[in-house]
């Protein structure tokens, strides 16, 4: 792998933070289904020094929103550093290479590279399909860039490459279970710097997956963040359990969240107020957010985990509580070295 | 084979407007298999077009005809005469059927009858399944012999994703995940270690992508030298 | 077959070993069913194609009763199963093409069940008698 002179692949503080040994934080900003460039200033605000990166999703669940690059280089002017996604789904492997260049010289330094959920999830179903590529074939290309400064056709860079801190996902939990810890090693194969997980509430059953995890060294050639996600209400537990693949709720949470709105489990829904509903909301969200730190707290634990990757999915604002209450505030500042004489 | 599925009646009835005269042309092949275009699915489709054409006040003169396959001239040739004495010609070809016809015989005018959907096999009778792209360069050799650029709804070539369930695909439970079944497949027969390697992104000039393709074997070309 | 006739027709196809039966033993035992019912016997339900029950309809009739076996007793096992798919799936053409789906009605009985056989048959009729003569014999009338 070539680096810059100072050492560093992509130089972005997430690389930093976590080549130097801190347990790292990110969170995620989901952009708006408008060009209004406020929303992403105002959530900016929320997230500025409560995480190392905040990642901004692409068209999530195929979903037309602000691009997450367009975002990404206002994140860069509020001065909070973005985590670009790309999904294969909506570019071919000329717009990606594209996207990326534009990316880099505005000022993105990390990207986490997705398949993308399938457009008949999202409000544009009637679209046509692209992926051209798949995940780890980005993966694999996104690192060629930096380190063998080639395009995807082999062809040498003349200028200025990207170099770019590479990450992708992996699901611990999704189907065929005994797979995924192969896959992720197919990952880092092709050169994955950093994992963001997708979310996890089982504690022991994502232990079973970092020993395999373990077993075939893969925590020392790419840091592993683990994905948390506070919960809001018994209601939205129970859906991601039924609906999202690959997400595991132990009966012990979702108890823990209805048990939290039990002062008001006596009223029926209609006899509750206005004032009933914001204070039940209230409580299901503070456990929520309780519920999240603990789990914080025993990722931290488990050995190979780098850090967490924080998804409070338009509630940003729980970011900060979080981060506090697992004594992960305030952030670490790793300054850039100088650069070294080439 | 190619698989198709019958328009409606409503938008037959339109396609064909106006016109009088109408041959319902069924084929004997593909659509024969499928149950979309036969010769018993022409008589069907006429006997509907007349009485709904009579219901509606305007009685057309429906006949049906079918031949052996639409798509290869020496067959098409049969039905010439009564191409030539009609206002349209509904075929109820596969879409290379349709535009045959209206290549053979410019004069006619052809509308389809069917929706030519994809290249898949009957898993039971009244079921058909899509199993090919014609992607133009065929991988099945390194996935156990299933193909995941028709039947992974990514076309992944490292996949799975993070959205198989149980086996099935996230984006309809009623498909199976393609990777699911690759990654079944050899383990089965003790070839896990094929899935490790990468494999790199697809040359799609091999498959529509790159344009219609066309293929010419000299070997086969029929006349005197020039 | 042509309708020659302005007075209902509605066809029964009607299958050999139980359908048919009954209604053999229903004139045995003389008791009375429509006269507009006429009974064309099939060795099985099963054999009952989409395309025979619309020529019917084509040619002016003005009903179509496929009577077969009771369900789970079909002589040939699952002729009747696969009747009454057809049978659902002509309903649906027929509205497509602008007839009325009742025209059209699957019955199980078994080989015995004279008396059921005439019901059906009088259930039919009275229906048919309601939606009137099949709006396509007009256009026969005319044409012949």
């Amino acid at each position: 792998m070539t680096s810059n002179t100072n050492g560093y692949l992509s130089g972005s503080n997430l690389e930093r933070v976590l080549k130097n040994g801190h347990f790292a934080v990110t969170a995620e900003l989901g952009p708006p289904q408008s060009a209004d460039g406020s929303v992403i200033r105002k959530k900016a605000a929320l997230l500025k020094g409560c995480c190392d990166a905040a990642n901004i999703t692409d068209n999530q669940t195929a979903i037309v929103r602000m691009s997450s690059i367009g975002a990404g280089a206002i994140l860069v002017q509020e001065g909070l550093e973005p985590v670009a996604q790309m999904t294969c789904r909506d570019r071919n492997r000329l717009a990606m290479q594209s996207d990326l260049l534009g990316a880099y010289a505005l000022g993105v330094r990390n990207l986490l590279c997705l398949t993308g959920d399938h457009q008949s999830f999202g409000n544009h179903p009637d679209s046509k399909n692209v992926f051209d590529m798949d995940s780890i074939q980005m993966v694999q290309m996104v690192s060629n860039m930096r380190d063998k400064r080639v395009f995807q056709n082999g062809e040498e860079f003349k200028g200025q490459e990207p170099r770019f801190f590479v990450g992708a996902v992996e699901s611990p939990f999704a189907h065929p279970v005994e797979f995924r810890p192969h896959r992720l090693a197919k990952k880092v194969k092709a050169g994955v710097n950093f994992i963001q997980t997708q979310i996890v509430y089982d504690i022991p059953a994502f232990k079973t997956f970092m020993e395999k995890v373990r077993e075939m060294g893969l925590h020392k050639q790419t840091y592993i963040l683990a994905g948390v996600s506070p919960l809001k209400s018994p209601g939205m537990a129970k859906y991601m359990k039924e609906n999202v693949p690959g997400i595991l709720i132990p009966d012990a949470i979702l108890k823990r969240m209805e048990a939290a709105g039990s002062p008001w489990a006596g009223k029926s829904k209609d006899e509750l107020t206005p004032e009933d509903k914001k204070a039940r909301s209230e409580a299901w969200q503070a456990e929520g957010i309780k519920i999240c730190i603990e789990l914080i707290q025993q990722l931290r634990k488990i050995e190979g985990v780098a850090g967490v990757h924080i998804m409070a999915i338009e509630w940003e604002e729980a970011i900060r509580p979080i981060v506090e209450g697992a004594g992960l505030y305030p952030r670490p500042n790793v300054p850039m070295p100088e650069a070294k004489a080439a | 084979m190619i698989v198709a599925e019958q328009k409606s009646l409503e938008e037959i009835k339109e396609l064909v407007g106006d016109a009088n005269k109408v041959l319902v042309l069924g084929c004997g092949t593909c659509v024969t298999v499928c149950f979309a275009g036969g010769s018993r699915e022409a008589a069907i489709v006429a006997a509907e077009l007349r009485m709904a054409s009579k219901l509606d006040a305007s009685p057309k003169d429906v006949t049906d005809a079918t031949v052996q396959r639409q798509c290869e001239w020496e067959y098409l040739d049969q039905a010439a005469e009564q191409v030539g004495n009609v206002d349209v010609v509904l075929s109820l070809g596969c879409g290379v059927g349709v535009q045959a016809i209206v290549e053979r015989f410019p004069n006619a005018w052809v509308v389809p009858g069917l929706n030519t959907t994809f290249m898949g096999m009957p898993i039971e009778q009244g079921v058909w399944a899509e199993r090919c792209a014609a992607c133009g360069d065929c991988i099945l050799g390194l996935t156990g012999g299933i193909c995941p650029i028709a039947r992974c709804s990514k076309s992944l070539l490292n996949g799975p994703c993070g959205g198989s369930i149980d086996g099935h695909c996230e984006i309809n439970p009623e498909i199976a995940c393609a990777w699911q079944l690759i990654y079944d497949r050899l383990k089965s027969k003790g070839k896990l270690e094929v899935l490790m390697d990468i494999q790199p992104p697809k040359n799609w000039r091999t498959s529509r992508d790159g344009g219609p393709r066309k293929i010419v074997r000299e070997d086969l070309r029929l006349g005197k030298e020039e | 077959m042509t309708a020659m006739t302005n007075s209902l027709q509605i066809i029964a196809y009607c299958c050999e070993h139980c359908a048919y039966a009954a209604a053999d033993l229903a004139g045995g035992l003389r008791m009375q069913y429509p006269p507009e019912v006429k009974i064309v016997m099939l060795p099985c339900t099963g054999k009952m194609d989409v395309l025979l029950a619309l020529q019917a309809f084509e040619d002016g009739a003005d009903g179509v009763m496929v009577a077969g076996c009771l369900p789970g007793d079909c002589h040939y096992l699952e002729g009747n199963d696969n009747a009454k798919r057809r049978t659902d799936y002509l309903q649906t053409l027929l509205n497509e093409i602008g007839l009325e789906p009742e025209r059209v009605k699957m019955f199980n009985l078994s080989s015995a069940m004279a008396g059921k056989f005439v019901e059906a048959a009088k259930e039919m009729t009275e229906k048919i008698v309601k939606l009137g003569l099949n709006p396509l014999r007009e256009r026969i009338k005319d044409e012949g």
